[in-house]
C-alpha cells in the first residue's frame, strides 16, 4: 500500500520537532498541519493537542517526528526516535531531510515495531533499506510513500465544488480523500493562531507562525456589519409591515401591483435584503454558500444603486428632462399618425388584396376612433409629463433596475391602445377560426365529440346543413380581412413585447449575476476550487516521490451557474413551435412569464 | 518505448513519450503535429487577397484594416483555444489520474480524477465516418453507487491514437463493451495492487 503524506510547504524548512496532524481513515494517508519544535515537554504537548482538538473538532494527533539537523544537534535523531514510545500511535512517521538535498526520506514504524523487543535493531534494518542506493534494492516490505506538498493558506481558504451539503456535528465524512484533506485544514484554524511571538511553552511552525496578519479594513467591516445588519433588518420590517397593510390587499390594487413590474421588483429587492439580515447557518458547507449568497446580494445591490445614481446624474443635468418631455408628445403624435395611415391603407386595397368593403369600413372606423381617443388622452397628459418624468427619475436612486422597470411599465401604459387593438383583432380572428373549423367539419358530415375528444361522423338534418354551409361560406370570404388586421396588430404587439422583454432581461441580469463570486474567481482564484492539479517535483533517485498539489480554480461558467441568485426570472413561456401555433390559431399570447421562485 | 511511428486518425504523425517517475507514478505524453507555416501562409494570403478584391470594388479602407484584424484575432483564438500542443496523462498509484492538455499558446487545462471515482479503464470503439477508431477512456462511478457507471471520460481527446494491439471483444453489458487486450504498451496500476 502506498502511504500518502500531505505536507505543508511552509514546514519545508522548519526546525526539528514533532509533526501534528490527522490520519485520514480509509485512505491510508495523513495530513500534517504543524510542527512543534524542540525543546518541549511532552505533557504540555499532549495538553495543547487536546485543547486544540476540543476547539476545532478535528482528530488531531502526533503523527511522528521531523528532523532537519543543523550544526550542533547531532543527538536529535535518537531523541526523536525515542519519542515514539511517549506518544503511542498505530504508526509513527520519521521524516528526515538534509540541508542541501531536496528529497525527504521517511520511515514508518508500526506499533509492534515500536514496542518490539529490539526496536533499535529493526530501525537500523529499515534505515539501511531506505538509503539511496540507486540500484534495484528489493523493497517488498518497505512502505511506499508519496509526499504531497500543499500550500496551507490557500487550501485553508479554498472551497471544493460542487459544494456538498454536510450533516453538522459528527455526521458521515465524505468518501473523497481530497475533500477530507481540505475539510481538515479548513477546520484547524485554532491551530494556526499560535505564532512565534507568543511566549507560551510551545513553539510551532505553520503558515501563520511568522505572525498573524489582518487587514484593518476587513476588521472594521466585520465590526460594522453587525449593527448595520440590525438597522437594515429594522427598516425592512417596518417597510414590510406597511406593505402588508390591509388596505393594499383590496382586489383591484393587488392585481395591479402584481402586474406592474416596478412593484414586483420592489418586493423582490425587499426579500433579497431580508436574507442579508438572516443569521448565519452553522454547518461548514452551508456557511460558505450562505456567505457567498449574502455577499452577492450586497454587491449586486451596491452596483445597481451606483448605476442608478449615475443615470440620475445624467438625467437631472442640463435640462435633459425638459428635452425628453418636449420630445415625447410629438413622438406620440407621429406614432398615432403612422397608425392612422396604416389603417387607411388597410381600408383601401392593401398590397393589391381586395377586402370586403363593409367589414373593412367597420373595423377601420372602430380602430380609428380608438386612436383618436388615445391621442386626446396624450394631449391631456402633456403638461404633466415633465413632472412625471422628474419624480419617476427619482426612483433611479433605488437602483437602475427600478428605473428600467419603471420605463417598462410606462411603455406598457403608453402602448395600451396597441394592446387593446391586438386583443380585439385576436379575439375576432380566433372566433372566426373556431367557427370555420367547426363548420368545415359540418361540411364534411363530421362532429367534434367532446366526451371522447375526437372527431366522429354525424348525420345532420337538411336545414342544419343548409345554414351551416351558408355560414361557412360567409366566414370563409370574410377571413382575409380579419386575418390581415390580426396580422398587423399582432406584429405591432410583438414589437412592444420584444422591447419590454429586453428591458426585463436586463433587469433580470443585473439581479441575478453573481458579481462577488466572479470577482473572487478573478482576483483570488484559489478560493473557489474545482479540483486539484498535481505536478511531479524534481526527484532524486531513491527518495520518495514528491508531488506539488495546486488548486485548480473553477471555470467561470460554473461560477455563474453555481452562484446565480434566483430571481423571478423572466423567460419565454412557450417554445417557438408552440408560439407559432398559438399565433396561427389566434390564441392570446403572453410570451414572457414571471416566475415567483422560493428562495432555497 | 517502441520506436514505431504513430499517427492520429487524420494521418498526421504524433509521438508518445513515457516517463517513469517512480514505481507507481508514470506520465504519458502524446504530442501533436505542429502548425505548418505553409498552411498559415495560405490562409493569410487568401484572406488578404479577398480583402484587396473587395477594396478594389468598394474603395473603402475599412475593409483592409478589418481583414488584418480578423486575421490576427483568428490566429490568436486558434492557438489559444483550438491548437493542442500536447496532452499528458499522469498516473499516480492510489491517488488518481490527472489528464491535462496544453495548447499552443501555453494554456493548460487539467482535470484530476480521484481513485475513489474510477471504476475501470477500457478501450472503447467509435464509428467515425467510414472507419472505426479505438480510444482509451475512463469509466467513472459515484462513490455512493459503486455499480453504476456515471460517466465516460475519453483520454487523449485530440489525438486518438490507433492502438497497436490485438483486441478481442464481446458485448456483455449495456453500458460498456468489455474487451480483453492481448498486448498493450502499458498497464495502469489500480488501487491496492502492485505494478
Amino acid at each position: 500500500m502506498v502511504l500518502k503524506i500531505f505536507f505543508p510547504q511552509c514546514c519545508n524548512r522548519a526546525e526539528s520537532g514533532l509533526l501534528v496532524g490527522r490520519w485520514i481513515s480509509g485512505h491510508d494517508s495523513a495530513v500534517v498541519l504543524a510542527v512543534i519544535h524542540y525543546p518541549f515537554i511532552p505533557a504540555q504537548v499532549k495538553q495543547y493537542i487536546q485543547q486544540m482538538q476540543a476547539q476545532s473538532r478535528v482528530d488531531l494527533t502526533v503523527l511522528g517526528s521531523w528532523s532537519l539537523p543543523k550544526d550542533g544537534q547531532e543527538g536529535m535523531e535518537s531523541f526523536l526516535r525515542d519519542l515514539s514510545t511517549i506518544f503511542p500511535q498505530e504508526r509513527w512517521l520519521q521524516i528526515r531531510r538534509q540541508f542541501g538535498k531536496t528529497g525527504f526520506s521517511c520511515e514508518v514504524l508500526s506499533r509492534d515495531q515500536i514496542c518490539g523487543k529490539n526496536p533499535g535493531e529493526k530501525a537500523e534494518k529499515k534505515k539501511k533499506k531506505s538509503e539511496e542506493d540507486g540500484g534495484d534494492a528489493e523493497r517488498e516490505d518497505e512502505e511506499k510513500v508519496i509526499f504531497v506538498h500543499y500550500e496551507q493558506r490557500k487550501v485553508m481558504l479554498s472551497q471544493l465544488h460542487p459544494v456538498e451539503a454536510q450533516e453538522s456535528g459528527n455526521g458521515s465524512e465524505p468518501n473523497s480523500e481530497l475533500r477530507q484533506v481540505f475539510g481538515t485544514v479548513a477546520r484547524s484554524q485554532p491551530l494556526f493562531v499560535l505564532d512565534r511571538y507568543d511566549d507560551g511553552p510551545l513553539r510551532s511552525t505553520h503558515w501563520q507562525s511568522e505572525g498573524r496578519e489582518a487587514s484593518i479594513v476587513v476588521e472594521l467591516l466585520k465590526r460594522a456589519s453587525v449593527p448595520l445588519g440590525l438597522l437594515l433588518g429594522r427598516m425592512l420590517s417596518v417597510w414590510t409591515w406597511i406593505c402588508s397593510a390591509r388596505i393594499l390587499s383590496v382586489f383591484p390594487l393587488r392585481f395591479l401591483f402584481s402586474k406592474l413590474s416596478t412593484c414586483v421588483q420592489l418586493s423582490y429587492r425587499t426579500e433579497r435584503l431580508q436574507t442579508l439580515g438572516a443569521p448565519q447557518a452553522a454547518p461548514q458547507a452551508a456557511a460558505h454558500m450562505d456567505f457567498m449568497r449574502k455577499a452577492n446580494v450586497l454587491v449586486s445591490v451596491l452596483l445597481d444603486v451606483s448605476l442608478g445614481v449615475l443615470l440620475m446624474s445624467w438625467l437631472y443635468r442640463d435640462q435633459n428632462i425638459a428635452m425628453l418631455a418636449s420630445n415625447m408628445v410629438p413622438a406620440a403624435d407621429r406614432v398615432a399618425q403612422k397608425l392612422e395611415e396604416l389603417l387607411q391603407w388597410l381600408m383601401g386595397a392593401p398590397a393589391g388584396l381586395k377586402m370586403n368593403r363593409a367589414l373593412d369600413q367597420v373595423l377601420g372606423r372602430f380602430f380609428l376612433y380608438h386612436i383618436h381617443l388615445w391621442i386626446s388622452y396624450i394631449h391631456l397628459m402633456a403638461p404633466f409629463i415633465q413632472g412625471i418624468l422628474w419624480y419617476g427619475g427619482l426612483s433611479a436612486c433605488l437602483g437602475l433596475t427600478f428605473a428600467l422597470s419603471l420605463l417598462s411599465d410606462m411603455v406598457a401604459l403608453f402602448t395600451f391602445h396597441i394592446y387593446c387593438f391586438y386583443v380585439y383583432g385576436a379575439r375576432l380572428y380566433c372566433l372566426k377560426i373556431y367557427g370555420l373549423s367547426s363548420l368545415w367539419r359540418l361540411f364534411r358530415g363530421k362532429k367534434w365529440n367532446v366526451l371522447r375528444q375526437r372527431v366522429d361522423s354525424c348525420s345532420y338534418d337538411l336545414d342544419q346543413l343548409f345554414i351551416g354551409t351558408l355560414l361557412f361560406t360567409i366566414l370563409l370570404f370574410l377571413l382575409p380581412t380579419t386575418a390581415l388586421y390580426y396580422l398587423v396588430f399582432t406584429l405591432l404587439r410583438l414589437v412592444v413585447v420584444l422591447f419590454q422583454g429586453v428591458l426585463h432581461l436586463s433587469v433580470d441580469f443585473i439581479n441575478s449575476f453573481p458579481l462577488f463570486a466572479m470577482a473572487l474567481r478573478i482576483c483570488r482564484p484559489y478560493r473557489l476550487a474545482e479540483g486539484v492539479k498535481f505536478r511531479v517535483l524534481c526527484e532524486e533517485p531513491g527518495t520518495a516521490l514528491h508531488l506539488l498539489m495546486e488548486i485548480n480554480p473553477l471555470k467561470c461558467s460554473s461560477v455563474v451557474q453555481t452562484y446565480r441568485t434566483p430571481t423571478y426570472s423572466c423567460y419565454p413561456r412557450d417554445s417557438w413551435v408552440a408560439l407559432v401555433k398559438k399565433l396561427f390559431i389566434g390564441e392570446l399570447i403572453y410570451p414572457w412569464r414571471h416566475k415567483t421562485t422560493k428562495s432555497d | 518505448m517502441e520506436d514505431e511511428a504513430f499517427s492520429n486518425i487524420s494521418g498526421k504523425a504524433i509521438s508518445l513519450d513515457c516517463q517513469t517517475h517512480s514505481s507507481f507514478c508514470r506520465e504519458f505524453t502524446v504530442s501533436s503535429p505542429k502548425m505548418s507555416i505553409g498552411k498559415v501562409m495560405v490562409y493569410t494570403c487568401s484572406v488578404w487577397l479577398l480583402a484587396y478584391a473587395v477594396f478594389f470594388f468598394t474603395e473603402n479602407t475599412a475593409v483592409l484594416s478589418s481583414a488584418i484584424l480578423i486575421t490576427l484575432t483568428g490566429m490568436m483564438l486558434h492557438i489559444h483555444f483550438v491548437k493542442v500542443d500536447h496532452e499528458s496523462l499522469l498516473v499516480i498509484g492510489s491517488l488518481g489520474i490527472q489528464v491535462s492538455s496544453s495548447y499552443a499558446s501555453g494554456r493548460e487545462v487539467t482535470t484530476f480524477i480521484e481513485m475513489s471515482r474510477i471504476k475501470d479503464i477500457v478501450i472503447n470503439e467509435a464509428v467515425y465516418l467510414n472507419q472505426i477508431i479505438y480510444y482509451l477512456c475512463v469509466l467513472l462511478k459515484e462513490p455512493s453507487e459503486p455499480n453504476v457507471v456515471s460517466s465516460v471520460v475519453p483520454l487523449f481527446q485530440v489525438n486518438s491514437k490507433s492502438v497497436k494491439a490485438d483486441i478481442t471483444f464481446s458485448r456483455t453489458k449495456r453500458n460498456n463493451v468489455m474487451m480483453t487486450v492481448s498486448s498493450l504498451s502499458f498497464r495502469v496500476p489500480s488501487r491496492g495492487s502492485t505494478v
